[in-house]
């Protein structure tokens, strides 16, 4: 069992922090004409249906909101405990000379966005892929950046980053948790 | 050599005893029987609670000598028999050359004799027909006179009604049985296991039982009319088990065996494909099984003989369908027929004798073995109450082919002695 | 959640969970087949050797499609002209197959039981492709996906099966599947064609095609091997067009809309009319697309699989 070290994120502030990277993204992309919003399956799904929303209600637009499943694309499936259960990709427009803003929880190893940007390739030629993510703790392993950063957070490899999300969990919030202890 | 068997139970049907008796053997003979014998020259060998019997026959056997030696020699065939607790076998003529000549017939007795001294006597069944191709004669009398105590196409059936008849007829002349594979071949054919459920299940092409019956109930209508003696080899239905009875009843010279395999396992042993659970006839159902034990019970079935069909480990491993026919039984005879039929309440040790040794010599016109002073010592000696696992790795056969590994029995030979030979296991 | 088995011999005895993993699981490689790139990564460095012992196209088609759009190595192995034909037995093929650190095999074989022998001698993930008349698991965990897919459910279906059943491993793996999965199954033929005590297997059996029409919701019409059972199974393929050919007429007679699938190739106006064929109630080219999907289902799951 871990156990709670930080909150760093609350349910306000999770709210503000959505606001802010949708504004981001608008700002950068000069509003909403080329973007398409693409989530990573499981969290980051949930994250991009907040941003579409909240850039929509800004906009008054309506935006194509995609959901990615890296699992075939990962490099360690080969030798999980677990074999992860196949969700899908579900994205049903076309990414060709598309702004793609991909939208994941936590930016780590990069091990996982790699996988996410092999995989949007084989669906299509982006013109631009632009990376927002909730949280990101370092360590990367790969030379990978987000292009929105909800909140950069000094971790150390040994802790663990745990994101809530209401559609999911029940709430908002970013939990920062300790080493697991052996029992 | 000399040999006191002390304390040990003698159960000789024919000679209607059954008591604990102390045997005293010079030189493969008699020389006494009585309580508390003591004899200081001979070995003794304690047998208390053991049984003592006429020597066991195994009368369907393939030696598979001459011509596929890598599969069992009649010298390894002749020590798995003594290993199983026989001192005499029957030998199949699927041979190569086939036992139609009585040149082969001659070739087999010698090399028995050579082998163990002797110990296991060896008896030719010669070919009905020449090369077993279930068309023209073989040279019957010649045969006989070489020494074939029967005649069979074993492996195949005499499939033609005239030539049944024929072969009958001329083999009453030296009261000889003709000992027939009952198998209708077109219903059959492709066929790899009981047809059933269990075949139907997995997509093995079915052998059915009719295909048995069917050529079982011509052929006792030939044995009426020819009045010959017939013996149908390794029953495995339930519908050949009531005909023959039938024709017991009607007073005809039909006898017949079954197999420790055919009483013991079902088709559903098939359902991992092990190779050694394909055997011809197939296994059957639990109705066939249960009807062979009520023919073993009321004597309906007059012999119990293990159809020791040995095969290589190389041609065994392969997929079912291509997998040869049978399975290695002289090793596992006497424990399986003491678990699934004396300890199982079907038969008494005395009928188990009579249908391991009585009957079956009688069947093929061999002398019965007395056991008295003075006569020569033919002798099967088994512990009844023995458990043991079966260990395939350990077989005297050239051939591990058997699906009883790992399996418990009951009941396990102790030794054999005949023609001044013995073997203790 | 893995498959409980690392092998995929056949439906007989495979758990409900089993085969809805795997009926899911197809769903996401269903997509995958409709993308510009149709190719995935997850079997990347992994290699998959074909032994065909038996002529088929088609399955071999499938599975090798299967296998590159998952990004695997695959090794074809054909039985003509091979060493087979030179009597080496399936256990030394088999092995200098593996020798040659094959990762998984997917296996044709005219006898039933060749690919349970054949896990005993090798370590690799074994799929069978097809046994004698034994299991066809994946052309069975097709038809279960099409019918799904058509009619949204499986449990509760009444799905019969025409044919020759007694040499049909399609229909045995059919009647495992569909029946582990709650449909009631029925099958349909000559007598000559339905295997002994095969309603111990919780079938119902019919000999009249009108009988059994009325009821069902989808229809699985077998080949008939006109060359080997013409004269022998039944008399004469007029005659069994007659009286078990699934025709427009029998299926309008019947009143209701009856999917139909077939497991191919299709002999014309003898087991079915060209008209069903083609109608709009026909999934028979689903089944082929959707086999692509349900096989890459299968070698994910068993090669990602600890």
């Amino acid at each position: 069992m871990r156990k709670l070290k930080a909150q760093i994120i609350d349910e306000a502030g999770f709210e503000r922090t959505i606001t802010r990277l949708a504004h981001e993204i608008l700002e950068k992309n000069k509003g909403a004409e080329s973007i398409v919003i693409v989530g990573i399956r499981t969290r980051g799904e949930f994250l991009a249906r907040r941003i579409a929303r909240k850039i929509e209600e800004v906009e008054g637009v309506t935006l194509k909101i995609g959901s990615l499943d890296i699992t075939l694309y990962r490099d360690d499936l080969l030798g999980k405990l677990e074999q992860p259960q196949l969700k899908g990709t579900d994205i049903l427009f076309d990414l060709n000379d598309r702004n793609v803003i991909l939208i994941d929880d936590v930016l780590y190893t990069g091990r996982t966005i790699r996988a996410a940007l092999d995989e949007l390739i084989d669906l299509g030629r982006p013109k631009t892929i632009q990376l927002a993510v909730l949280v990101d703790r370092g360590h990367r392993q790969l030379p990978i950046r987000a292009d929105y950063v909800g909140k950069n957070v000094p971790t150390s490899s040994s802790e663990s980053i745990r994101v809530h999300v209401r559609e999911v969990d029940g709430e908002d919030s970013v939990l920062l948790m300790h080493p697991e202890l052996p029992e | 050599m000399q040999y006191l068997l002390k304390n040990g139970r003698l159960i000789d049907p024919a000679g209607r005893r059954d008591e604990e008796i102390d045997i005293h053997i010079v030189d493969g003979k008699i020389a006494r029987m009585a309580r508390g014998l003591s004899v200081a020259s001979a070995q003794v060998i304690e047998l208390k609670g053991k049984v003592v019997a006429p020597g066991f026959i195994d009368m369907h056997v393939h030696l598979r000598e001459p011509g596929f030696e890598y599969k069992e020699t009649i010298l390894t065939g002749c020590t798995a028999a003594a290993a199983g607790g026989f001192t005499a076998v029957c030998c199949m003529p699927n041979t190569n050359p086939p036992i139609d000549d009585e040149s082969v017939v001659r070739l087999i007795k010698e090399k028995a004799r050579m082998a163990l001294n002797g110990l296991v006597d060896v008896y030719p069944v010669a070919a009905v027909t020449k090369g077993r191709k279930g068309e023209h004669l073989a040279p019957l009398a010649e045969l006989a006179a070489a020494g074939a105590v029967a005649f069979s196409d074993d492996g195949d059936p005499v499939h033609d009604a005239e030539i049944m008849r024929r072969a009958l007829e001329y083999a009453s002349m030296y009261n000889r049985p003709v000992i027939q594979h009952a198998q209708d071949m077109p219903m059959t054919k492709g066929g790899a296991m009981n047809e059933g459920l269990t075949a139907t299940r997995l997509g093995i092409p079915g052998m059915p039982p009719v295909a048995e019956d069917a050529v079982l109930a011509r052929d006792i209508q030939i044995t009426k009319y020819t009045g010959a003696r017939y013996h149908l080899a390794h029953m495995s239905t339930a519908g050949a088990t009531a005909m023959v009875r039938a024709a017991k009843a009607e007073g005809l010279n039909v006898t017949c065996e079954v197999t420790p395999h055919h009483f013991t396992l079902t088709d559903e042993a098939v359902s991992d494909f092990d190779t050694n659970t394909k055997m011809n006839p197939p296994l059957r159902t639990r109705e066939d099984v249960d009807a062979l034990k009520k023919g073993l019970k009321d004597g309906t079935i007059d012999v119990i003989a293990t159809d020791h069909a040995p095969h290589s480990f190389d041609e065994k491993q392969v997929e079912y369908q291509s997998a040869p026919f049978g399975i290695v039984g002289l090793e596992t005879a006497l424990g399986l027929v003491v678990t699934e039929l004396v300890n199982g309440g079907v038969l008494t040790l005395s009928q188990m004798i009579e249908k391991m040794s009585t009957n079956p010599r009688r069947i093929v016109n061999l002398p019965e073995i007395r056991i008295a002073e003075g006569q020569h010592a033919n002798l099967t000696i088994f512990d009844p109450a023995a458990e043991w696992i079966v260990d395939i790795q350990a077989f005297k056969s050239k051939s591990k082919n058997s699906p009883f590994g790992g399996r418990k029995l009951a009941g396990k030979p102790v030794g054999v002695i005949n023609n001044g030979e013995a073997y203790w296991i | 959640m893995p498959l409980t088995s690392k092998h995929l011999l056949g439906l007989d005895g495979m758990s409900r969970d089993d085969m809805k993993l795997i009926l899911d699981t197809a769903v996401s490689f269903r997509e995958v087949l409709e993308r510009p790139i149709k190719k995935v990564p997850p079997l990347q460095g992994k290699t998959v050797a074909n032994m065909f012992f038996e002529n088929s196209t088609r399955t071999r088609l499938s599975f090798e499609l299967a296998e590159r759009r998952l990004s695997a190595d695959v090794l074809g192995f054909q039985a003509t002209g091979s060493s087979v034909s030179k009597g080496e037995t399936l256990k030394d093929t088999a092995r200098n197959i593996e020798a040659m650190k094959v990762d998984m095999v997917v296996m044709r074989h005219s006898a039933a039981g060749a690919p349970h022998y054949l896990v005993r001698v090798i370590d690799a993930n074994v799929i069978n492709a097809g046994d004698g008349g034994h299991e066809h698991p994946t052309q069975a965990l097709l038809d279960m996906y099409t019918i799904r897919e058509k009619l949204g459910r499986l449990e509760g279906l009444h799905v019969c099966i025409v044919g020759d059943i007694a040499h049909s491993r399609v229909a045995r793996s059919n009647i495992y599947g569909l029946r582990t999965m709650g449909a009631r199954v029925s099958v349909c033929g000559p007598a000559t064609m339905i295997p002994r005590d095969i309603g111990k297997l919780g079938v119902d059996v019919y000999h009249h095609i009108d009988d059994v029409l009325p009821t069902v919701d989808a229809l699985n019409v077998l080949r008939i091997q006109m060359e080997r059972d013409a004269g022998r199974l039944f008399p004469t393929l007029r005659e069994y067009h007659n009286f078990y050919g699934v025709t427009r007429q029998r299926l309008e007679k019947a009143g209701r809309a009856i999917t139909i699938l077939h497991p191919g190739p299709i002999n014309r106006d003898v087991e079915i009319s060209a008209d069903v064929a083609d109608s709009e109630h026909s999934v028979i080219l689903q089944q082929v697309l959707n086999g692509v999907a349900v096989r890459m289902a299968v070698l994910y799951l068993l090669s990602s699989r600890n």
